[in-house]
């Protein structure tokens, strides 16, 4: 049997129909539903007289549009397209009887960070959900990518997506990280070098000793980011880390179960010679802490470097990289530590963990932010967000002057009213700085937890070295 | 879903690179729990002001692009969010074709499952048909799905590859739902062998 890769792995386990031509039917094992993209989806079902195939496969929890103040549960308290598409969610899930976390439980939160927190996601299945970050689950050796609505109406009708498989990336992170280096400046660092094309028609596999040294929480926020670089899905080998960190989770195997999934797990990694179609390496001593300063997530520089100009860029990029700069309201050649920052968002997919909020604390703990910033932290989870008050976490963000939020998708994409306003300038812990992506006209700045703690303390863009 | 078969219409010029689906459809008109509406808003913040007038320069709101049923567009068109709404947007407006050097993964996929024929071509190709686009309404291109051709407005034709499977679908208007649950007994044997090799799942 020749050599394979993870991926294959995963793939081969998965394939419940394959065609002549090699269009192949995937099953899923775990399919996550929130309210945005789904209810054409159930719609389409209801039409069609159909039901959902695998209920008890399919998990659905509101998040991209819900408040993220006190109060909540109060419908009177959601904008009137939130109340629609809440409702929707709730009605949905109960007419088609699937599990559901509302906006009242305290499991509720982003779908990303709920389905690993409940022990759903698990090594070697496959995960999909309407979201393009679904490519978190990949750090548990999970294939797991985001669907459109009509693939999210397939999945709930048939289990399955029909698939043609995708090319092997491997990117390999070798050495150690220096210290204030974290997992969300790998990521960014990655896509940075690859650009947010680099990875389409790949999966990727991240591995390297940089990638072992990671928590889970840390593995998910690198391939939270795998999409950012175009890749369909990122990859982590499970390892003892992962086992560690899925045993005794509500939905995880127990007893003799356990043991059998233990055994299937640790077969799952890349065979000695397996053939990768692309490889980029990159030494983890030279990672630094990084920001993006235009409107791409490849637009990143170390935090020590200077905001470019147009020039420096080649084809389509020239007239791009002018229009960002524009947008963003800065001058070539500025120092990116001169920039001043407004607001600080902390929270979202890729950092809005426990781990997350710890860095943050650190940096923040018996200091205040700048006067007249604005900053807020919105936990992933009602769990999280628990958690962090058990730490005594939360009592640090207050002191420091941080808003201490529900949980939820929030300013990570601005669809409820977590919004910049026109020029507001946000030093931000999420994944897309998108024109508009934070609020009409509002300028962001991708950063670590820790880079955007250090911002809000100094009221600047800042090398969290200097204050470590 | 509409059959896509052959197209003869007008394509508009976007040579940015990049192009998001935040800039397809910003998040505020993701409002609508149904699949229609959303041209309306299509590019809204590059198309309008926010006191909802047109800014002139904006390609689709140029006379001669108005009725744009093709867009040729930069590298890397339709990344971000898996969020239909783009495409959705895409096709109310009634564009029907986008050609690039490449698409973003998941919108190229929900493109071809909203009758949207999205074709990869190489630099060259995409700068002749740019150049074509570049010449406005009297420059209509055509656009082949069984021939898999497109002719630009002086004759020249180019040929592009696409998913055999895709083309049929477009060509024949198919729901893939209905497709799949053909191979139910498939389906059902892959879950019994799953359910004895994988019990925790």
């Amino acid at each position: 049997m020749s050599a394979k890769t993870l991926y294959d792995k995963i793939w081969d386990a998965h394939i419940a129909h394959e065609a002549e031509d090699g269009t192949c039917l995937l099953y899923i094992d775990r399919h996550l539903v929130h309210e945005v993209t789904s209810p054409q989806a159930f719609e389409g079902l209801r039409m069609a007289g159909r039901k959902v195939h695998a209920p008890d496969k399919t998990i659905a929890v509101p998040d991209h549009n819900v408040p993220t103040t006190e109060g909540r549960e109060d419908p009177a308290q959601m904008t009137e397209e939130s109340r629609i598409q809440v409702g929707a969610l709730d009605k949905n899930a109960k007419e088609f009887g699937v599990h559901y976390y509302p906006v009242s439980d305290i499991r509720q939160g982003i779908v990303h960070i709920v389905g690993p927190e409940n022990g759903w996601t698990l090594p070697g299945m496959t995960v999909v959900c309407g979201d393009s970050h679904t490519a978190t689950h990949g750090a548990f050796g999970a294939l797991a990518h985001g669907i459109g609505t009509s693939e999210v109406e397939h999945v709930l009708a048939t289990q399955t997506l029909i698939q043609q498989k995708s090319k092997n990336m491997k990117v390999e992170i070798t050495g150690k990280l220096k210290p204030g280096v974290t997992a969300k400046d790998i990521t960014l660092a990655v896509i940075g070098e690859t650009g947010t094309g680099g990875g389409t028609g790949y999966v990727i596999e991240y591995c390297g000793e940089a990638i072992r040294d990671l928590s889970m929480e840390g593995r998910m926020t690198v391939c939270n980011m795998a999409i950012e670089g175009g890749a369909r899905a990122g990859l982590i080998a499970p390892d003892e880390t992962t086992f560690d960190y899925v045993k005794g989770r509500p939905h995880a195997p127990k007893g003799a179960q356990w043991d059998a999934a233990l055994a299937w797990w640790k077969t799952l990694y890349t065979d000695e010679g397996a053939h990768f179609d692309k490889v980029v390496t990159l030494r983890g001593e030279d990672i630094q802490p990084v920001v993006t300063w235009g409107t791409s997530p490849e637009d990143v520089l170390p935090i020590t470097g200077t905001v470019p100009s147009p020039e420096d860029f080649e084809g389509g990029k020239v007239e791009a990289a002018a229009r960002s700069i524009e947008y963003m309201g800065l001058t070539p050649g500025q120092k990116l530590t001169d920039i001043e920052i407004d607001t600080v968002f902390i929270g979202s997919c890729t950092n809005g963990r426990i781990e997350d909020l710890r860095a943050v604390a650190e940096i923040v703990k018996g200091k205040k932010i700048k006067d007249g910033m604005r900053a807020m932290i919105v936990p992933g989870s009602g769990l999280v967000r628990a958690q962090a008050e058990e730490e005594g976490l939360a009592e640090i963000f207050e002191a420091a002057g941080f808003e201490w939020r529900l949980a939820g998708c929030s300013m990570c994409l601005a669809m409820n009213p977590d919004q910049l306003s026109e020029h507001e300038r946000c030093a931000s812990t999420s994944n897309r700085n998108f024109e508009g992506r934070q609020g009409y006209k509002g300028r962001t700045h991708l950063v670590s937890p820790a880079m955007a703690a250090a911002a809000a303390l100094t009221g600047r863009l800042t090398d969290v070295r200097d204050l470590i | 879903m509409e059959k896509f078969e052959k197209l003869h219409g007008i394509a508009a010029p976007m040579p940015l690179v990049n192009i998001d689906t935040d800039m397809i459809i910003p998040k505020v008109f993701l409002k609508s729990i149904q699949r229609t509406g959303f041209g309306a808003n299509l590019f809204d913040e590059m198309r309008f002001n926010r006191d909802g007038s047109e800014i002139p320069d904006f390609v689709l709101n140029k006379p001669q692009y108005r009725k744009a049923e093709i867009l040729v567009a930069g590298d890397n068109f339709g990344c971000g969010s898996s969020r239909e709404h783009a495409p959705w947007a895409i096709a109310d407006f009634g564009i029907k074709c986008i050609i690039s050097t490449s698409f973003a993964d998941i919108f190229f996929n929900n493109s071809f499952k909203n009758g949207i024929l999205p074709i990869v071509l190489p630099q060259e190709q995409v700068d002749i048909l740019m150049a074509d686009a570049e010449k406005g309404e009297n420059a209509r291109m055509t656009v082949d799905l069984e021939a898999q051709e497109i002719t630009t407005s002086d004759g020249q034709v180019i040929p592009f590859d696409v998913d055999a499977f895709k083309k049929h679908c477009l060509l024949n208007g198919l729901d893939d739902i209905g497709l799949t649950m053909e191979k139910k007994a498939s389906i059902d044997a892959f879950e019994a062998q799953a359910a004895q090799a994988r019990p925790w799942v």
